[in-house]
């Protein structure tokens, strides 16, 4: 027998961690969409509204939102429509949290199939940010069609701008960011599972400390500078401006949030690599 | 020609509660291995023991694993359970990693560790085909080359559009089998996907498993049925607490196997108080006894329990399955406790005489609450040898089947 032969595949106790088999999840390409028909196939089954919940739950938030901070709470809008101002930072917020808090307990929640089969573990969390933006382009539509209704019905200003070719830049950014602190967590959460519950709350906390249910200009002082610090406030700002024309267009903090983004998701997808082998072990 | 050689192969494990000490373990590990240092774990790990419980918190899953598969060939891997087959199975499905050693495959390799992983209730026949199909690594383009074949060797046309939560179980399984067998891997991995279905299905199966390593491809097979080894297979190997203890052809690790089984016979089990016992918040087992200890054909045999209830309702039933040495289930029975003042259950159970054919036995215990949802299991908590003693006739050999009554004959002789 020729001693070095040609085999095709070696399994190692550890991998170099630099070493992220792209290839292989590009090979996986057809499960990824296969795992996005899943999700969004099965997640209205039996429900007696069906996809019509994608529409419901960002109107109910932001009737809430203007009844709370608007009516009760005064908060001003920077005179833009009470209600077209929350449905555009929920419809963005939501996909930021829903990819984030999603793809967090992608070990925990997968646990059973993956402890039986292997496939690159990154295909999970990558359909879910996929059929996240499904659900988000449904809810830009929701936007689109509800801002007509106010622009005709009740004279509200819209000043739509051309930064708005910028929105699927915004979206990108969003999708990374969330992908990459969901699969962070996800590694983390696998050994230590307190982190969980810590989520759940951060993400409410990060939340408010987005110019979600206030302008930016709302701010003032220290508060302003910490919150220009989150890298979530020029993806919303930027939207904002683009569509209403208030506030002012932020090329520098896009510039920050993008190499945020990208170095989380560096990160994330190096972190998530090292524990994807072993995590059968902790689960 | 090898497709698939493993060498030195160990995988460590840490025992109890993982996440107690993680953090101080971590940081040591880290210090150790900044100082270029060993770590200081892998030192302290014991053998894969059941019975002795060693003090240290990590033990070897498996422990200076080798072995090489030709290619075309069925190798057989056995073992009684906590054997390590199933560590094995996951390193070699890329399930989990080892934490030493190698493993070279050539091929493309897929596994069966189970039949229908990540089929989703909601999701129609048809759908699950392809997402199932996807996971196990075939892309959508395969599947749909072979998707009418897949719908015919499962036999579920009709139900094709249906969601498969309105399956039955059988259709289920059958579907789902037929997806895996359509994959072509170089390897194939298959666990004890032969314990589902009917005996229609599990021939089905068998000759699938023929035809694949027919076609010049590998097969590595993990089973407790015996039967099925020695007829699939060519090689065998055996596994004893995390090493290969034997390795030869499929019918040598077949009759090794069974060897060594019926050395460890246990007909007594006795713990002195709950805190030693085996068992959980529910259950615990304070003594399971064989009397006679080594009972024979042609006389009762008497199994006598007594455990602790701690749950709060007075009644709890106790099912027993009775399991031959190629861990067949011969037959099961159950029976409903009531509980003493001490939380204490007693009872005894008779096997009348010429019931059990001569042979190995072993129990699995199931505790159940009256609603007969599981409180604790346990297999093979005690096992035990039937002897054959008297005999009229002249024959002296084993007397085949796992059951050996006595049955009632007539001569009708008026009928000539």
């Amino acid at each position: 027998m020729s001693k070095d032969e040609n085999w095709s595949e070696i399994i190692r106790p550890k991998r170099h961690w630099l070493d992220i088999n792209l290839k292989e999840l590009w090979r996986y390409r057809d499960l990824i969409m296969l795992f996005v028909r899943r999700d969004f196939v099965s997640i209205y089954k039996q429900t007696v509204l069906g996809p019509l919940w994608l529409f419901i739950q960002p109107l109910f938030t932001t009737i809430t939102f203007y009844f709370v901070f608007s009516r009760i709470a005064k908060i001003p809008t920077d005179n833009v429509d009470p209600i077209l101002f929350y449905l555009s930072g929920i419809t963005l917020w939501n996909y930021f949290s829903d990819c984030f808090s999603k793809t967090s307990n992608t070990f925990v929640a997968n646990a059973g199939i993956f402890g039986k089969v292997y496939f690159p573990r990154l295909a999970t969390p990558i359909s879910i940010v996929i059929s996240n933006l499904i659900k988000l382009g449904i809810q830009v539509l929701l936007f689109i069609g509800i801002a007509v209704y106010r622009v005709y019905f009740h004279g509200a200003h819209i000043n739509i701008n051309e930064t708005i070719l910028l929105l699927p830049v915004l979206i990108l950014l969003m999708a990374i960011m969330g992908l990459g602190l969901g699969i962070i967590f996800s590694a983390l959460t696998t050994k230590y599972r307190d982190l969980s519950f810590l989520l759940t709350f951060g993400i409410q906390l990060l939340m408010y400390a987005t110019p979600i249910i206030y302008p930016l200009s709302f701010t003032s002082g220290k508060l302003h500078q910490i919150l220009s610090y989150n890298p979530l406030t020029p993806i919303i700002e930027n939207f904002r401006y683009a569509f209403f024309g208030i506030g002012y267009l932020d090329i520098s903090g896009l510039i920050y949030t993008t190499v945020f983004s990208i170095v989380v998701l560096i990160f994330g997808v190096i972190i998530f690599n090292r524990v994807e082998k072993n995590f059968m072990d902790t689960v | 020609m090898p497709a698939i050689k493993v060498e030195n192969l160990y995988k460590q494990y840490q025992l109890g509660q993982v996440s107690t000490g993680t953090v101080a373990h971590d940081f040591n590990r880290w210090l150790h291995k900044i100082r270029g240092k060993e770590d200081p774990y892998e030192k302290i790990t014991g053998e894969n023991s059941r019975e002795e419980k060693g003090n240290s918190k990590y033990v070897w899953a498996i422990e200076d694993i080798n072995f090489e598969a030709r290619q075309g060939e069925v190798l057989g891997i056995i073992g009684r359970n906590g054997a390590g087959k199933s560590t094995l199975l996951k390193i070699l499905s890329k399930v989990t990693s080892p934490t030493k050693g190698e493993i070279k495959i050539k091929g493309r390799i897929a596994s069966l560790l189970e039949v229908g992983t990540g089929f989703h209730p909601e999701l129609t026949g048809r759908e699950n085909i392809f997402l199932n199909g996807a996971i196990l690594g075939m892309t959508k383009a395969e599947i749909r080359s072979k998707f009418d074949e897949i719908v015919a060797f499962s036999g579920v046309e009709k139900y094709i559009d249906t969601p498969v939560k309105r399956y039955s179980s059988g259709m289920y399984v059958r579907l789902a089998f037929a997806v895996a067998a359509h994959l072509e891997p170089e390897i194939l991995i298959v666990d004890e996907v032969l314990a589902v279905g009917d005996a229609e299905f599990q021939k089905k199966c068998l000759g699938k498993m023929k035809d694949v390593s027919s076609q010049g491809r590998t097969v590595l097979f993990v089973s407790h049925n015996m039967a099925a080894v020695k007829s699939l297979c060519s090689r065998g190997i055996l596994m004893e607490r995390g090493k290969i203890s034997f390795a030869g052809g499929a019918d040598e690790t077949v009759e090794h196997y069974m060897r060594v089984n019926a050395q460890n016979l246990k007909p007594k089990v006795e713990f002195n108080s709950p805190e030693l016992a085996e068992g959980n918040e529910f259950v615990k087992i304070k003594s399971i006894e064989v009397v006679p200890e080594n009972p024979f054909i042609t006389h009762d045999i008497y199994l006598k329990f007594s455990f602790w209830n701690f749950t709060s309702t007075k009644q709890i039933n106790l099912a027993i399955d009775f399991l031959d040495l190629s861990e067949n289930i011969i037959f099961g029975t159950i029976h409903n406790f009531k509980t003493n003042e001490n939380n204490l259950c007693v009872g005894t159970c008779k096997i009348p005489a010429n019931l059990l054919n001569d042979g190995v036995y072993s129990l699995n215990l199931y505790f159940l609450n009256i609603e007969m949802s599981m409180l604790y299991r346990k297999e093979g908590i005690i096992n035990f040898e039937v002897e054959d003693m008297e005999r009229k006739n002249a024959y002296f050999g084993k007397i085949n089947g796992a059951v050996r009554p006595i049955l009632e004959w007539k001569d009708n002789l008026e009928n000539f």
